[in-house]
Formats: C-alpha cells, sequence, structure tokens
C-alpha cells in the first residue's frame, strides 16, 4: 500500500479493520468479507497497474472526501424525468443510489419474468448460479470493493423463452447531500432464447456534494437468448463513475452493447468485459464518447474467446474537445481452442480541442492459428475539406461541425435499433457540437 | 454585381494570383479558360473564401459588400455559388438534411422563417427535375460513391435549391457525357435571368455552345491575359494556349 492511499479517508477506515464491515447484513457476507479481504491485499490500482495506465483512479477517488454510504435516498418524478428519451415507449425503473424506488417504477410482469431489488432477489435460482461469478469482477479491485460493500441494484432474470415486449429504461439516480462514494450492483440473467433491451441512463441532480458511483453490473445471456444493453452516460459536473460491465454468454447468443459516454461527468471509467462460454455467438461493442472541457473518459474493454466460432465486433469512436482525455483499451485474448474466431476492433477519433488527446491500445493476445482478428486506430481532425465544402453552402461553422460530428459518429448511432433512442442520441451530439 | 480589383494571392508561401481585374454586371456570363495549373480553381477558392488562401493584395466586392471580410457561409447566404471542380465526398451526412440545412441557413439570414417539409420536398422535386437529378441520389451520403457525373450533377442540383446571384461554375463539365452536359447546361439556361450571373471556368469550347458567354478571359500564370467574346474561345480550341503564353513571356521581358 503507498502511503498515497491512506489519504482516501474511507479506503484508511476499510484497511484498518477488515472485519468492521460497513456492509448491508445480509446473507452475503462471507462473500462480502473475503471480496474485502482480496481487496485489502491487492489495494487501489496505480499508474503502474497495466490497466489503468492512463487513468490515476486515486488522483480522482481524493478529490473530495467520500463517505462510504449505502443508505437508502428517494427522489421526485421530476429528477427521473430528466433522464427521459422523448418518444421512447418503454419501462421505467429507477434506482437511487442503486435502491428501486417502486412509485417511480413500472416494472414488466408475467410468467418467467423475475425483476426487482437485489436485496429481494438472493433467493432466485439465477442469483445462486451468477452472482460474483465472473472472473473480470472476482479479483478486480474496484469490483472487489463493490461486492464487500455493495448497497442494492436490479436483479433481472427471464426464465427460457421469455421476451419483454418493450425496452427497459432504467434511471440512476445519485443523490447525496454529503460527498458520497455510492456503489450499485446489478445482476442480470437471460435463460435460454430469452430476449431483451436495457437502457441505462444517469441522472444527478444538481446539488453541492458530489456523488462517486462505482457500479458493477453482472450480464449473462444463456443459450439463444439476446440482450440489447444500452448504457447512456450524461451524468453532470458533480459526479464520477466507474462502471463495471461483466457479461458471460453461452452458445448461440447474442450480446449488443452500446455505450455512449456525453457530456459532463469529469471522470468515467467503463470496465467491459465479455466472455464467451458457448460457441457460435455474436457480440457487438459500440461505443461513442464525446468529451469536453476536462472530461476524463477511459473506456477498457475485454473480448474474452474461450471457444471456438465466434464473432465479436468492437467499434468505438471517440470526438474529444477542449482539454478532454480519453483512453482505449481493447484487449482480445482468443485461447488456443477458440479456432474459426472472428474478432475485429477499430477505435476511431477526431481530436478537435488543442489540448484533447487520446491514448489507444489494442492488445491482442491471440493463441488460435485459424482466426480472422483485426484492429485499427486513427486519430486525426476534421476534414478541411469537407468543412469547407459545408461552409460553402451557407453552414456556419458551428453547424457544419455538428454535421461531421454526426456523420462520424453515424456508423454507430446507426446500429441503435430503438428509433427513439437512435434520434435522442443524434440528437444530443447535434446539440453538444452547437454549443 | 462583382468587382475584382488588383486581386493577389498565395498558398503555402507559393503566389498563385498576380493582380487579377474583373468586372462582372448582373445578368452576364462571363467563361474563363486558361491551361492547367493557371490559377482558375485558385480565383474561384479566394472568391468563396477558402482560408488556405491568403489575399496579399486587391479588393473584391459583391452588391458593394467587402466579399473578403466575409466568413464563406456568409459569402454563400449573400448569393455566392461555387460549383466545385472537385465536390467533397461526406459519408454520414445525408445529402437531403445536407440540403434542408442549407436551404434554411439562406433563409435564416434572410430573415425568412425555414421551409416547412412540404414546402421542401416540393422544391426539391421541382427541381431534381429542373437537371435530371437521380431520387435515389438524395437519401444517399452526400456525393459518397457517387460517379463523377452524379457528383457534377449535383452540384447544380445544389445551384437551383439556392438559388444564388452569382454562381461559379469550377470545370462542371469536365467528365460529362454529351447527354449529362446537355442536361446541366439547360438547368443552368433555366436559372439564368437578368439578376444573375455566372462564371464558367472551363476547358472545353463544348460547354459555351450551350451556355454561351457574354465575355470569354483567359487566365494564365494568375493573371488575365486576353479578354474577347464567345468567338475567343474557337480560337483557343483551334490554336491553343502557346500563342498567348509567348506574347505574354514577350511583354514580361520587355
Ligand atoms: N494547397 C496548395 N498548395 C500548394 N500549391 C497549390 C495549392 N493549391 C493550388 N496550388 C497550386 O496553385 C496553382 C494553381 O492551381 P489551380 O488549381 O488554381 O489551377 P487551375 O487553373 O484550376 O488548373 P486546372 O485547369 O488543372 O484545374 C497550381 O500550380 C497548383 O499546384
Ligand atoms: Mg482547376
Amino acid at each position: 500500500m503507498t502511503s498515497d492511499t491512506i489519504m482516501i479517508p474511507f479506503y484508511q477506515a476499510l484497511t484498518e479493520d477488515v472485519n468492521a464491515l460497513a456492509a448491508p447484513q445480509d446473507s452475503l457476507q462471507e462473500l462480502r468479507r473475503s471480496a474485502l479481504q482480496r481487496f485489502s491485499a491487492t489495494g487501489l490500482p496505480t499508474l503502474k497497474t497495466e490497466a489503468w495506465r492512463f487513468t490515476n483512479i486515486q488522483r480522482f477517488l481524493k478529490e473530495y472526501p467520500y463517505e462510504l454510504t449505502s443508505t437508502p435516498a428517494t427522489t421526485t418524478a421530476a429528477v427521473a424525468n430528466e433522464a427521459s428519451i422523448p418518444g421512447l415507449d418503454a419501462y421505467r425503473i429507477v434506482l437511487v443510489n442503486g435502491h428501486l424506488q417502486a412509485d417511480l417504477s413500472s416494472i414488466p410482469e408475467g410468467k418467467g419474468i423475475r425483476i426487482g431489488a437485489m436485496s429481494a432477489s438472493t433467493d432466485a435460482p439465477g442469483f445462486a448460479k451468477w452472482f460474483n461469478q465472473h472472473a473480470q469482477v472476482n479479483g478486480e479491485p474496484l469490483a472487489d470493493l463493490n461486492t464487500a460493500l455493495f448497497g442494492d441494484g436490479l436483479f433481472i432474470e427471464l426464465q427460457a423463452n421469455v421476451s419483454i415486449d418493450k425496452p427497459i429504461h432504467l434511471v440512476h439516480v445519485y443523490t447525496s447531500d454529503r460527498h458520497a462514494f455510492i456503489q450499485p450492483r446489478h445482476l442480470w440473467v437471460l435463460q435460454r432464447g430469452a430476449a431483451a433491451t436495457v437502457i441505462e441512463s444517469t441522472v444527478h441532480p444538481k446539488q453541492e456534494a458530489v456523488a462517486f458511483s462505482n457500479s458493477v453490473t453482472e450480464v449473462v445471456v444463456a443459450d439463444n437468448a439476446e440482450l440489447w444493453h444500452y448504457n447512456v452516460q450524461q451524468g453532470a459536473e458533480n459526479f464520477r463513475q466507474v462502471n463495471t460491465t461483466a457479461a458471460q454468454q453461452e452458445r448461440d447468443s447474442r450480446y449488443h452493447h452500446f455505450n455512449i459516454t456525453l457530456p459532463n461527468t469529469p471522470f468515467t471509467r467503463n470496465n467491459l468485459s465479455v466472455v464467451l462460454h458457448g460457441s457460435n455467438t455474436e457480440t457487438n461493442l459500440k461505443g461513442i464518447y464525446l468529451a469536453t472541457g476536462n472530461q476524463h473518459v477511459d473506456n477498457y474493454t475485454f473480448m474474452n474467446h474461450l471457444v471456438p466460432n465466434c464473432n465479436s465486433n468492437e467499434h468505438y469512436k471517440g470526438v474529444l474537445l477542449d482539454n478532454a482525455n480519453a483512453v482505449f483499451t481493447g484487449r482480445i485474448h482468443v485461447h488456443q481452442e477458440a479456432q474459426k474466431t472472428n474478432a475485429f476492433q477499430q477505435n476511431n477519433n477526431i481530436l478537435i480541442g488543442d489540448k484533447a488527446t487520446i491514448n489507444s491500445q489494442p492488445q491482442l493476445e491471440i493463441y488460435a492459428d485459424d482466426v480472422k482478428c483485426s484492429h485499427g486506430f486513427t486519430a486525426g481532425q476534421f476534414s478541411d475539406d469537407a468543412l469547407f465544402y459545408l461552409r460553402a453552402r451557407a453552414i456556419g461553422e458551428e453547424a457544419a461541425k455538428a454535421l461531421l460530428v454526426n456523420a462520424f459518429t453515424h456508423d454507430v448511432t446507426d446500429e441503435i435499433a430503438v428509433p427513439a433512442l437512435q434520434d435522442y442520441i443524434q440528437g444530443q451530439i447535434e446539440a453538444i457540437m452547437n454549443n | 454585381m462583382l468587382t475584382i480589383k488588383n486581386l493577389h494571392a498565395e498558398v503555402e508561401g507559393k503566389k498563385i494570383l498576380k493582380g487579377i481585374n474583373l468586372e462582372i454586371p448582373k445578368g452576364e456570363i462571363h467563361a474563363i479558360m486558361g491551361p492547367n495549373g493557371s490559377g482558375k480553381s485558385s480565383l474561384a477558392s479566394v472568391l468563396a473564401g477558402r482560408d488556405n488562401y491568403t489575399v496579399t493584395e486587391g479588393e473584391v466586392w459583391f452588391n458593394g459588400k467587402n466579399l473578403l471580410e466575409m466568413s464563406p457561409e456568409d459569402r454563400a447566404r449573400e448569393g455566392v455559388f461555387l460549383a466545385f471542380q472537385y465536390p467533397v465526398e461526406i459519408p454520414g451526412v445525408s445529402n437531403i438534411n445536407f440540403l434542408k440545412t442549407a436551404v434554411n441557413e439562406v433563409r435564416t439570414y434572410k430573415g425568412l422563417p425555414p421551409l416547412e417539409a412540404k414546402e421542401f420536398l416540393k422544391l426539391t422535386k421541382e427541381k431534381q427535375q429542373l437537371v435530371d437529378f437521380n431520387t435515389n441520389l438524395m437519401n444517399r451520403s452526400l456525393n459518397e460513391g457517387f460517379s463523377g457525373g452524379e457528383k457534377k450533377r449535383n452540384e447544380i442540383f445544389q445551384l437551383a435549391m439556392l438559388n444564388p446571384s452569382l454562381a461559379i461554375l469550377d470545370e462542371t463539365d469536365s467528365g460529362l457525357d454529351i447527354d449529362a452536359l446537355r442536361i446541366v447546361s439547360n438547368g443552368v439556361n433555366k436559372l439564368r435571368d437578368a439578376e444573375k450571373s455566372f462564371v464558367v471556368i472551363t476547358h472545353y469550347q463544348r460547354l459555351l455552345e450551350y451556355i454561351v458567354p457574354d465575355f470569354v478571359h483567359v487566365l494564365y500564370n494568375g493573371r488575365i491575359i486576353k479578354t474577347g467574346t464567345k468567338e475567343l474561345a474557337l480560337e483557343l480550341e483551334e490554336k491553343g494556349y502557346d500563342w498567348l503564353k509567348e506574347a505574354e513571356h514577350q511583354k514580361e521581358s520587355v
């Protein structure tokens, strides 16, 4: 442990007495305790940690004297409505600091659908089988910290061949009158042949206190199941986030993950890992990060191909204004058995701000010989020719840039399968650029 | 309408325009011819406001306003239109969205409300017919994967949509087959009226049989070295530029 970490107030309290758990008294005590022990042994990542080379998490944790908290809070419809997506017909579920607020939520019901608070779902078969099973959760410091002390979150389990007729719009509200370190935890299990769409949005009401969320979402997509998973990260100035999404796919399943980071959350780290346990799967990891001001956005992705005949397609596009910093890591591991893997990765960036930076690193570890893998990285400015062409057609400079940014991001936004969400994202990008 | 006085411009430290004088009254069509690299496109770019060109000397007045002080978009809104020699492909920007934005920018500038979807569609249909522009191309990305001829037709289609008072056509005829050339020229002739002026840059006299110019200028080495009527184009077609170049070099050495 470096002397640095000792400056983080809650960290100090934690490490002084591992047994003095502030965690809820639930049936997971043993699990929580061992996760905390693992966390204490590893400590927080430093710049020397391979996966955190360009993001100094400790700096962000030291910014404010965060208090570890899992106290439930409530919010109002007006606050939850800030996450509204015009024209979106969906089941809205509101979580406040991870705690389900039933009066603002409409929870889909029906045979084979179980959706509710994690704290009320520990008896579900999917919970027993899948909770805390993903290797990228079990053993990663921030995920371990979450396991040890998480408050609550959303549990979804769809039985075989059940699909939900409308998307679930999951609205995360973070609120606290003191600087708070909040740790939600979710588990979503789609049994064989099940299908769902989940759209996540984040709202942080304007207030003085800063919220730092360290959330973990475990996703299981069983045989022939399909999940469309959108994470729209808009947040606010006084919000910080580390999001760990860990998915496992069984044979013939499809998982489509879209991660859209927009202003103004100053610090975002997304850990996204997908492990393939069954063959003939399809995985799409699509990302847009449009960052302004001093935003720091770090996307760490990990495609883990364990078995043959799987396809993964990853495309992240960045637009960086002002002093924004972005980091992209695309780790692809193709194990020796995973023959006939198709694994593609692209990371393209437009740097608009003079001081904007991107650190992009593909990490390909390929141990099978009969595979198709590729990766590519670009970083550039606007094409002067294109910009001039638009301006010569009476389109103002800002509007022209907005058109070009939308054009740049279109191959990702075009694949958003919910039309209202697609319009919303494209509209947001245009509005940000016109500002 | 347009007055160019002693215009000098350079790009990347290289002198390209070396004292252009040109007066284009409203309602007239002026052709500009000249060998490759003589500065025709550069002149068009400077007029449209391309910022990699630096104007080092001279003035340009457009309808009483100092053109050189305006941004490219304001020049376009004031009524200057450049049909590009090489139209740019912009993947992801749909042709129709782009046009709607452009048309409404001009309207806003003029204090008019944006066009209703219906009116816009009507205008689009009408102008599309004028240049025989394929409807399928409307919903595609701007110029992406268009053939050379389709790109040129798109330029004229945009010209028709934006209805500028000064249109500069930079080699719009290059790469067009004879049918396309006729269609494009017909389009221009239909748009032409007493309030509009055209600058037609071309290498071929053929175009000038369809779009008949009031004057023909020869640009060489950054200067207009000869001005005449449409017969000059015929003469150039026959004799090439060497006789003019020689005369110019003799003048220089004197
Ligand atoms: N960006 C640039 N950097 C350097 N030189 C340039 C640039 N743009 C144009 N030039 C030069 O300026 C000169 C004039 O070019 P311009 O394109 O205006 O000629 P043109 O008369 O239109 O020729 P063409 O008939 O081939 O279209 C050429 O020598 C060209 O190489
Ligand atoms: Mg030219």
